[in-house]
C-alpha cells in the first residue's frame, strides 16, 4: 500500500530494448535470413524516470513508437524491464501479484477484452468471479457504472450488435468492474466519433472526482489530454523529454499564436508568407502562425491588405506544440526534464 | 478453490454460450462430430479383421482402443480449443488480458474453453473399454489404478502440449507443431507390442503415448506391474513442473503483439 502523500506510480531509470531480427529484402537474404539471424538491439525506452502521486490524472504524449505503451506495459507488469525499475501501489509490477492486478487496469482502446459473441453482461459476470467481487458489490457497481457511462438498456445486447462507441464504453465498464486504485489508459478514445469522445472524456473526469483513482493515458486526440490533464509527459525515442504542467509546456514551445484567414477570393502564397508562417492554404482558407509580439500589426496588416472575409485568432494545436518540443529534443534539448517539474 | 469453481464454471458457461451463438456452425460441427464417431467404429472393424497383436487378444485391445477413443475425445473438448488459442492470443496481442487478471495465466490459458465436440468421442470410447474390459479374460485388474494411470496419462499429455504451444511466444507461426504432436498421439490408438522395439522404446521415452493408453489398459486387464504407475506419476510430475518452468521463462521474453 502506499502512503498518503506517497507516490502511487515510480518508474526509475526504466528501460527497454528489443532484439529484432534485421533482414535484406530479397529471396537470397531471406534464405541467409533462414540459416543465420542477425539481430540488432533496438532501444524502445531508455532512462525513464517519473513519479505520479495519487488522484493525479496525466497525459503520456510522444509520436507512434516513441515507447508509451512499452512503457505502459512495464508499469501493468506485462513487460520486464531490461533495467531499471518501477513501482506502482507499493508493488513491483512484472510479479503481477494478485493484490497488484486487483489495484490497477489497463485500456487498450485497439484491443477488448468482451466476448464478442455475448452480451457484455456476461463479461462483467465472468470478471465478477475473476475478482471475486460479492454479488451486492457487483450489483451496485454495474449500475453505478452505467448510469455514469449511459449503457444501461445496451448491457444485454450482444458486443458485437454495438456501436465502436458504446463498446469502448462496455469495455470500460468490464475494466473497472474492480475498483481499481490505478488506471492505464493506452488511446482510450481511438476511433471514436466526437460525441464518444466527448462522453468517454467527462465519464472520465468524473470518475476521477468520484473515486480519486490515478489515471496515466496516451492518446492521439489532443483534446482528450488538455480536457483532462493538468500534467504531461513527452517521449521522444524512448527518452523523457518532458516533465511538466500542460501549461507551462505550452508558455515554452506554444508562444505562437494562429491566425485563421477566409478570403473572398484566392490570393497568391507569397503575398500570405510576408505576414508570417502559412501553416496551410487550401482554396481561399489559409492558417498562419504569428509571433505574439506581432499579432496586432499582422492583424492589421491582413485586414488592410488582404480581401478578409472572416478571421480568427486561436491557440496553438497541442500536436504542434508537440512537434516543436520533439523537434528541439533532437538539437540537443537542455535537460528539460526536471526544469519543468513541480510547476 | 471455490474461487476457482465459479472462475471455470463462468469460462465454460460462456464458451458454450458463445458456441450455441451461430447455429449453423453448431449443426456443421455436430455432422463433423458424428463422422469422426463414424471413423472410429470403421476402424475398430479394420482392427477386428486383423486379428489382433502378439499377447494381446481382441478385447483387450478393444480396451486400448477405447482408451484412445476417449482421449482423443477429451483433449478434442479441453486440450486443443484452449491451447490452439495461445498462439491466437499471441498473434492478436489478447495474451495481454489474460495476463493482466488475477488468475493464475497456466490455469486461464489451459482450461479457459471447452468444446461439446469431443463428447461423442469420449463417451463412445468409454462405451468400448467397458466392453472390452468385459469380455477380456479374468485376471485381477484394478479400476482404481488404472484410472491413477489415465490421470497420469493426462497429465503428461498436457504437459507436452502445453510447452509446445507455450514456444508461440517466440514462434507465432507454431500451429503446424500441434498438429504433428497430435498425430504422434495416434500411435496411441494400438497396444505398444504391435510396434517394433525401437519405436515401442521411443514412444515410451521420447514421446510418452504407451503411459496414455497402453499403461492404463494393463492396469485395468491386471496384465501390468503397478510399478508402471510410479514411471508415469514420475514423468508428469517432470512434465507439470517443466510446463510450468518453461512458460515463466517464455514470459520473461514476451514482447507483445504491438511492442
Amino acid at each position: 500500500m502506499a502512503e498518503a502523500g506517497a507516490p502511487i506510480i515510480e518508474a526509475i531509470g526504466l528501460t527497454k530494448t528489443f532484439k529484432v531480427a534485421q533482414k535484406p529484402p530479397g529471396f537470397a537474404a531471406s534464405v541467409r535470413h533462414f540459416f543465420k539471424r542477425t539481430y540488432k538491439e533496438i532501444p524502445a525506452v531508455t532512462d525513464v524516470s517519473f513519479t505520479i502521486r495519487p488522484g493525479e490524472m496525466v497525459g503520456f504524449l510522444g509520436a507512434n513508437g516513441a515507447g508509451k505503451t512499452t512503457t505502459l506495459k512495464m508499469l501493468t507488469g506485462l513487460l520486464h524491464p531490461t533495467a531499471g525499475r518501477c513501482v506502482v501501489d507499493g508493488r513491483e509490477p512484472f510479479a503481477r501479484t494478485r493484490d497488484f492486478l486487483s489495484a490497477i487496469t489497463l485500456v487498450m482502446g485497439n484491443k477488448q477484452q468482451l466476448l464478442w459473441d455475448l452480451p457484455a453482461r456476461d463479461t462483467l459476470r465472468l470478471n465478477a468471479a475473476i475478482y471475486g467481487i460479492s454479488d451486492a458489490d457487483y450489483k451496485s457497481r454495474v449500475d453505478e457504472l452505467s448510469g455514469m457511462l449511459e449503457l444501461t438498456d445496451k448491457l444485454d445486447q450482444p458486443v458485437r450488435k454495438l456501436s465502436l462507441g458504446e463498446r469502448m464504453k462496455a469495455e470500460l465498464l468490464a475494466s473497472l468492474l474492480h475498483g481499481p486504485k490505478v488506471l492505464f489508459l493506452d488511446e482510450p478514445t481511438l476511433g471514436l466519433d466526437v460525441n464518444a469522445q466527448v462522453a468517454v472524456r467527462a465519464f472520465l473526469r468524473r470518475y476521477n472526482e468520484r473515486t480519486g483513482a490515478t489515471i496515466l493515458m496516451t492518446s492521439h486526440y489532443m483534446a482528450d489530454i488538455t480536457a483532462l490533464c493538468s500534467r504531461v509527459l513527452v517521449i521522444h525515442e524512448g527518452k523523457l523529454v518532458h516533465d511538466g504542467e500542460l501549461a507551462a509546456l505550452l508558455r515554452r514551445f506554444g508562444t505562437r499564436r494562429e491566425l485563421r484567414v477566409e478570403l473572398s477570393h484566392a490570393v497568391d502564397d507569397a503575398k500570405l508568407r510576408t505576414l508570417g508562417e502559412v501553416l496551410s492554404h487550401e482554396g481561399n482558407v489559409a492558417r498562419l502562425a504569428v509571433e505574439p509580439a506581432a499579432l496586432v500589426a499582422v492583424v492589421g496588416r491582413a485586414l488592410a491588405e488582404l480581401p478578409v472575409v472572416d478571421l480568427t485568432v486561436h491557440d496553438p494545436p497541442i500536436e504542434e506544440v508537440v512537434g516543436r518540443v520533439i523537434g528541439k529534443s533532437q538539437r540537443a534539448l537542455p535537460n528539460v526534464v526536471g526544469a519543468e517539474q513541480g510547476a | 478453490m471455490r474461487r476457482l469453481g465459479v472462475i471455470l464454471w463462468r469460462y465454460w458457461s460462456t464458451s458454450l454460450q458463445a458456441e450455441l451463438e451461430y447455429r449453423s456452425n453448431f449443426l456443421v460441427q455436430a455432422f463433423g462430430s458424428s463422422l469422426a464417431l463414424a471413423g472410429s467404429i470403421f476402424a475398430l472393424t479394420l482392427f477386428y479383421r486383423g486379428g489382433g497383436f502378439p499377447g494381446w487378444t481382441f478385447e483387450e485391445g478393444l480396451v486400448v482402443q477405447g482408451l484412445y477413443s476417449a482421449f482423443s475425445g477429451a483433449i478434442a473438448c479441453v486440450l486443443s480449443p484452449n491451447l490452439s488459442r495461445i498462439v491466437q492470443h499471441v498473434e492478436a496481442g489478447t495474451l495481454d488480458f489474460v495476463l493482466l487478471k488475477p488468475v493464475d495465466a497456466q490455469v486461464t490459458l489451459s482450461l479457459r474453453v471447452i468444446s461439446p465436440w469431443g463428447l461423442p468421442d469420449l463417451v463412445f470410447g468409454l462405451a468400448v473399454i467397458a466392453w472390452g474390459a468385459a469380455r477380456a479374460p479374468a485376471r485381477d485388474g484394478s479400476v482404481s489404478l488404472a484410472l491413477l494411470a489415465v490421470l497420469f496419462g493426462a497429465l503428461i499429455i498436457y504437459g507436452l502440449w502445453f510447452v509446445v504451444a507455450t514456444t508461440s511466444v517466440w514462434f507465432t507461426k507454431i500451429y503446424n507443431a500441434t498438429e504433428v504432436l497430435r498425430g504422434l498421439l495416434d500411435a496411441g490408438r494400438f497396444p505398444m507390442a504391435a510396434y517394433p522395439a525401437a519405436y515401442r522404446f521411443a514412444f515410451t521415452f521420447v514421446m510418452p503415448v504407451a503411459f496414455m493408453t497402453t499403461v492404463p489398459a494393463e492396469l485395468l486387464l491386471g496384465r501390468g506391474q503397478p510399478t508402471m504407475l510410479l514411471g508415469s506419476a514420475l514423468i508428469a510430475l517432470v512434465l507439470l513442473v517443466a510446463s510450468r518452468a518453461f512458460w515463466r521463462f517464455a514470459l520473461k521474453s514476451y514482447t507483445g503483439a504491438s511492442g
